[in-house]
């Protein structure tokens, strides 16, 4: 275990994920990783299929619990057991798999867990599907599809669904976990602009993203995981996409990584 | 490239006639399909089949499946199956059965007493609740599918009363818990029309809320016409269904009795109807809560994700376990209910009360267009479903058809409406 010592410019980080470590049967899926992330700072995720990304948020979304390592969100040690604790501590996730309720439309799954009630207690549909209708104006203005159950959508469209979510909740701290995958170039643009807009606002962001091109335009720092171990974390700045590849494919560090 | 939306290509520029009216296209094909049968089962009847006595009957031989059938739909929903409701019905019907007939008459409280009725009933359906609860605990605690925690149940429930009661028949039963059973228990002329007036206007009033609400967001109305046409059929329905059962008379003999009983003699060629049986407002009171639990309240709308997606119900913070525990406790409660019903009607405890039910409820749910696959279903879709088993049932019993045969049609039935289903599923893309 590295023990950092040096006290961060930056002050105290939004989040920080220290040496965790999560196993499924004999599989290593993250073994000891730390990760840590400041208010306003995009933090890229990257690595092979199968390194180990997606297990590591959900470690801090609340989907999994750790074996080992402790999180710690501004600095104080944080239980996140799950989704629930997660929310509590305004965490965000927009998952790879995009946990979608298939048979609801898209105002349900915005706000599935956190419906809007009538004084009465009764679920308030109308006023869900005119919030889901003003975020969705402002995440993609094309969409349309507000009355049918969302395994009616097009990939895109349910991603959509799935940012808008996250996003709609005023988090703190947003997860993304390839939110742009099925997302076409106009859409991916847009997601583009809501980052960096999101990152003004003062919130800070795991983004788990392939595209390298996407990283070094998005992201502030990059960690590059391989076999559920951290190989490396790099600012974006210092380095080029080729050191970013190497580090990927062949788990080479280059000088500039700590 | 983007996909600028060309008035061609926009999607809501497509609608068709039914879409745009919001017609429940299912719940039409439901409706015309259970038209079809009685109209069929009335030409073979030379018209007995819809005669009022015969609508009153298949009323209230419907209610105890159609309670439970509605609480099968959220079971089902959550992508489980509850194969215990029979066995369960059978066993609040033993409790409720030996607290009448011989645990509270001697602790002072007799067969008669306004006690009685209600302290039967609060037991019958807690006993419901408690083994529903367990059920659900364990499938949704403990893992085990609820096919195999329900097998063992319908070995087990109806077993564990006839341990209690020795397998006895218990009777006879506290006069007012009598009244729940049917035609024991009614309304009268005058109280079912006041009754049937009131869901009328309620049912009309509900649909023109539902309008304000859309106007309130500017959300897209269907045009006023179809509204209005819309309230029509329903406040005829309505009001049409309660025609039948106040024209239901009550016989000679049995007038004369309720008229001696108040010290009265009955005026010569005096005559009054049934009216609305006490099961049958039960029912639909069931149904009302339940299709407000199900499409209003935060329960009925995790029951829904938890089934179309239990992952993604999981991720939004909600405790799937305890849903799972809550669904099969509100099953258990329905057959407690249904067990009151079951037992008034029959007007003793019998062992053998509720045998087979598991399968019309479960049938009735199906064919009512709940998908085992879990996520869809509805509640007056289930109850429908029931209406129409027993409109087979009892109509080809009237027609003399033998037993077997019965079983026969209502079992091509199940497996036709299943295929009708997916293959409508199919055609509209859709899995509401
Ligand atoms: N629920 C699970 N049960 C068993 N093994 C799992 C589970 N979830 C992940 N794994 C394993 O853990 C490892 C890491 O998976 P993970 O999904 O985190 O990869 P990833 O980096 O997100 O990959 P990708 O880029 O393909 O999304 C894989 O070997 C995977 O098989
Ligand atoms: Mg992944």
């Amino acid at each position: 275990m590295t023990i950092e010592t040096k006290i961060d410019p930056r002050g105290t980080p939004l989040v920080e994920m220290r040496d965790i470590s999560i196993s499924f049967g004999g599989i290593r899926a993250v073994d000891h990783v730390s990760i840590d992330l400041f208010p306003g700072e995009v933090v890229g995720l990257l690595g092979h299929n199968g390194a180990g990304k997606s297990t590591l948020i959900k470690c801090l979304s609340g989907a999994y619990h750790a074996d080992a390592g402790d999180i710690f969100i501004n600095g104080e040690q944080a239980v996140i057991n799950n989704p629930r604790d997660a929310r509590g501590y305004n965490i965000e996730t927009i998952y790879q798999t995009l946990a979608l309720a298939d048979n609801l439309d898209a105002a349900s799954n915005l706000f599935l867990g956190r419906e809007l009630v009538t004084p009465m207690g009764f679920v308030d549909d109308g006023a869900m599907e005119a919030e889901t209708r003003k975020i969705m104006a402002r995440l993609n203005p094309n969409f349309r599809k507000f009355k049918v159950p969302v395994a009616a959508l097009s990939g895109g469209q349910r991603q959509s669904v799935a940012i808008a979510r996250a996003v709609y909740f005023n988090a703190r701290i947003l997860i993304m976990d390839e939110p742009t995958a099925a997302l076409g170039p106009h859409e991916t643009q847009m997601v583009a602009e809501l980052i960096q807009e999101l990152k003004r606002e003062g919130l800070g962001i795991f983004l788990i993203e392939h595209d390298i091109h996407a990283v070094m335009k998005l992201c502030d720092r990059a960690v590059v995981m391989k076999n559920g171990a951290r190989v490396g974390t790099v600012n974006v700045a210092e380095v080029t996409d080729d050191d970013i590849l190497g580090m990927i494919i062949l788990g080479k560090k280059p000088p500039q990584a700590v | 490239m983007t996909d600028v939306a060309s008035p061609h290509t926009d999607p809501e520029q497509k609608r068709g006639l039914f879409e745009t009216l919001e017609i429940d296209t299912r719940l039409l094909g439901m409706i015309g399909a259970f038209i079809l049968i009685c109209l069929a089962f009335t030409w073979y009847t030379d018209g007995r089949f819809l005669s009022a006595r015969n609508i009153f009957n298949l009323t209230i031989q419907t209610v105890s499946v159609a309670i439970m059938a509605t609480g099968m739909v959220f079971v089902i929903v959550m992508r489980h199956i509850d194969l215990s409701v029979g066995a369960l019905l059978a066993l609040c019907s033993a409790v409720m059965g030996l607290l009448q007939v011989r645990i509270l008459p001697q602790y002072g409280i007799p067969l008669g007493s306004p006690l009685i009725a209600p302290i039967a009933m609060a037991a019958g359906i807690l006993t419901g609740a408690a083994v529903g609860a367990l059920n659900g605990w364990l499938v949704g605690y403990q893992g085990v599918p609820a096919f195999i925690v329900t097998l063992g149940g319908l070995l087990i429930w109806r077993n564990v009363g006839w341990y209690l009661t020795s397998g006895q028949t218990l009777g006879p039963l506290d006069p007012t818990f009598l009244k729940f059973g049917g035609s024991e228990g009614t309304l009268g002329v005058t109280l079912s029309w006041i009754i049937g007036a009131l869901a009328a206007a309620a049912a009309v009033w509900a649909v023109w809320r539902a309008r304000q609400v859309k106007e309130r967001h500017e959300f897209p109305v269907k045009p006023i016409g179809a509204e209005v046409a819309l309230s029509v059929v329903i406040a005829a329905s309505i009001l049409g269904f309660v025609y039948f059962l106040n024209s239901y008379l009550i016989p000679d003999a049995r007038l004369k009795r309720m008229f001696e009983a108040r010290g009265e003699v009955m005026p010569e060629g005096y005559t009054e109807g049934f009216g609305l049986p006490i099961s049958v407002v039960v029912v639909i009171v069931v149904a009302i809560v339940m299709t407000i639990i199900a499409l209003r309240t935060r329960f009925g709308r995790y029951i829904f994700a938890a089934g179309g997606n239990p992952d993604a119900a999981e991720l939004s913070g909600i405790n799937t376990r305890w849903l799972t525990v809550k669904v099969f406790a509100l099953m258990g409660i329905l057959c407690g209910l249904s067990a009151v019903i079951a037992q008034a009607r029959l007007q003793n405890h019998t062992n053998d009360l509720g045998t087979l039910d598991e399968l019309r409820v479960i049938a009735a749910a199906v064919i009512g267009g709940t998908a085992l696959s879990g996520g869809v279903g509805t509640i007056y879709g289930a109850i429908l479903g029931a209406l129409i088993m027993q409109s087979l049932q009892s109509g080809m019993a009237m027609v003399g058809a033998e037993a077997p045969f019965q079983n026969i049609v209502v079992g091509v039935v199940l497996a036709l409406a299943v295929w009708l289903d997916i293959q409508y599923r199919k055609r509209t893309g859709a899995l509401k």
